[in-house]
């Protein structure tokens, strides 16, 4: 900011603030009516713009939701099965990037490259083949098709190695001094110093399977299994009028990822400019 | 001291392979070995319901290959050709977004102590990507009843039938793309660029007499460089690969296949047809086009 013309500063300072309002305006005002329409019984007009407020305000469409819709059993399977793949992911991705970023062996980058070169790999290519094992394997219909398969991927590897390459090699030296063995500096050195980067692959990976569509669209077909996108899916498939009864499943559905968002947003942010550094 | 030096010579090779194993393990599993086996398998003929057949390259002949009829030429499989249009026209949102990130960025950066506030705000859609979106901007860009075309209605503007029809269902699948891409992780890559274009640069172009836009074209624009080329490149290899979700939950690929992208091709072809064998090849065909594009881009973003 130079800052020369006081008063010309503040006219335009005020015309950012009302373009960055109009702007914001534009990217919220969906949500806020998603959650109105949430709230109204089905024979008020959704669309009418003297409607805009649910009157009076249903609570229940999202029992209905939970219940009728069977978007209750779902939002249990989303939550079980993106912590499971969270925590599978957080374990075997910080164990492979410490070999790869603190540990001295031959063929290290080698390997590392596999890595890499998978991460420009379409989902289209390995969905197929992967579908065939689980139907081999008898999977389909089960939690391990829904958790496993998601929870290797090389892009955890890629992400958490950048943020441990960031840690100082003289606090490894003189822990190594001290007889600290590789499982000793994985456990309280470079894991405790990484922390903000498994914050940060915790919310990418959560929210990423979180919304994960295709996957489980391919291996469920039994209700009681189905994922809430998956759910959501097909609620909307057989009840497209139902707008009030979608939009509460559509709310039970991005609520928990923008409180994710928030609470994170921090660790979020950083993550994101840390998996663009060409390492 | 020497039992460190010497562990150090050696290597960790033994830790290395333990520490590797579990990601390793799973990542051949479900990664590396599939890539193989969809490469094996587009050389198949395979149903699930009868023994594959070997055929060799013939998936890919039906899938690429032209034949001499009485009205010329004709693709083997006009619908890969369409389909890789819809796609390739669906990818031209790309820039549109990226220019909209930047945009977003350069107006946050004006923002001063709002600028956390907002970036929260504009993020908001890009975080909530998902079928609950494509539920709600299927009602949005409802022809009769939207939101979109009854705001377009106000301005004396008949809205067009989007999602139900054959010309605008792509449009209308780009606009949600925009809405939801623009302050999206693209604006968070270009505030942090924006933090590395030196300020002296941009004052002392400010001292030459450089206006607004002399400044963001000879100073921040080129500053901004690496980070438009990892955007772009991310952007090529999601857009080739991209319009599965969308498309499924708000078009079913239609209105008469108007925004069926290669990656819903591919769905239907394994999962509705069961043709194993063809599916694996489109998608073979995929990859190989998604890596030379990235291998051209690298090219022509190292050569800048």
């Amino acid at each position: 900011m130079t800052g020369s013309n006081r008063a010309a500063l503040g006219l335009r300072d005020a015309l950012v603030v009302v373009a960055m309002t109009l702007l914001a305006l534009t990217t919220t005002a969906p949500f806020l009516w998603m959650i109105a329409t949430a709230l109204k019984s089905p024979d008020q007009p959704i669309l009418d713009p003297a409607h805009v407020l649910p009157r009076p305000v249903h609570w229940d469409n999202f029992g209905r939701a939970w219940t009728e819709a069977g978007l209750g059993r779902a939002f249990a399977n989303s939550l079980f099965t993106s912590a499971a793949i969270t925590a599978l992911t957080l374990l075997t991705s910080s164990l492979a990037a410490f070999a790869f970023a603190r540990l001295h062996w031959r063929g290290r980058d080698t390997v590392f490259l596999v890595y890499l070169g998978t991460l420009m790999v379409p989902t289209a290519v390995t969905l197929i083949p992967l579908f065939l094992v689980m139907r081999e394997l008898r999977w389909i219909n089960s939690y391990q098709a829904l958790v496993l398969p998601a929870s290797f991927s090389p892009y955890g590897v890629f992400l958490l190695r950048q943020f441990f390459l960031t840690i100082p090699a003289e606090i490894e030296e003189a822990a190594r001094l001290d007889g600290c063995g590789p499982l000793d500096l994985y456990r309280r050195i470079v894991t405790p110093l990484a922390r903000p980067g498994l914050a940060t692959l915790a919310i990418f990976t959560f929210l990423g399977s979180w919304t994960s569509f295709l996957w489980p669209l391919i291996v469920t077909h039994r209700q009681e299994l189905f994922t809430l996108p998956v759910a959501l899916a097909s609620f909307q498939e057989l009840h497209s009028i139902q707008w009030p009864l979608l939009m509460a499943g559509s709310v039970l559905l991005t609520l928990p990822m923008i409180a994710a968002f928030l609470l994170g947003q921090r660790h979020f942010i950083h993550g994101i400019q840390m998996g663009s550094v060409k390492g | 001291m020497t039992a460190g030096h010497s562990r150090s010579k050696r290597g960790d090779f033994g830790a290395a392979l333990l520490f590797l194993l579990p990601n390793a393990l799973g990542f051949s599993f479900f990664t590396l070995f599939p890539v193989a086996a969809a490469v094996a398998l587009s050389l198949f003929d395979w149903n699930l319901f009868t023994e594959p057949r070997f055929v060799g390259l013939a998936n890919f002949a039906d899938l690429l290959g032209f034949r001499n009829t009485p009205e010329g030429w004709a693709p083997n499989d006009p619908r890969f050709w369409k389909f890789t249009g819809n796609t390739l026209f669906l990818m031209l949102g790309i820039p549109v977004n990226v220019a909209a990130s930047l945009g977003l960025a350069l107006l946050l950066r004006r923002g001063g102590r709002l600028q956390v506030t907002f970036r929260t705000l504009y993020f908001l859609p890009s975080i909530c990507t998902g079928i609950g979106i494509y539920v709600m901007w299927q009602w949005l860009l409802n022809p009769d009843s939207g939101a979109l075309n009854k705001i377009l209605a106000v301005v004396g503007i008949a809205g067009p039938g989007w999602l139900k029809s054959y010309e605008w269902a792509k449009p209308g699948l780009m606009l949600m793309g925009l809405w939801s891409a623009a302050g999206g992780t693209n604006m968070v890559l270009y505030l942090a660029g924006l933090q590395n274009v030196p300020s002296e640069l941009e004052e002392a172009a400010a001292l030459d007499g450089a206006g607004a836009w002399g400044r963001f074209r000879h100073v921040v624009w080129p500053c901004l460089q690496p980070t438009t080329f990892f955007i772009l490149t991310m952007g090529l290899i999601h857009g080739f690969q991209g319009g599965f979700d969308a498309a499924y939950v708000m078009t079913r690929g239609g209105p008469d296949g108007s925004t069926t992208t290669i990656s819903y091709y591919i769905f239907q072809h394994a999962f509705r047809w069961f043709h194993m064998g063809y599916a694996a090849a489109i998608a073979v065909v995929l990859l190989g086009v998604i890596f030379v594009a990235t291998a051209l881009n690298w090219r022509w973003g190292s050569r800048e």
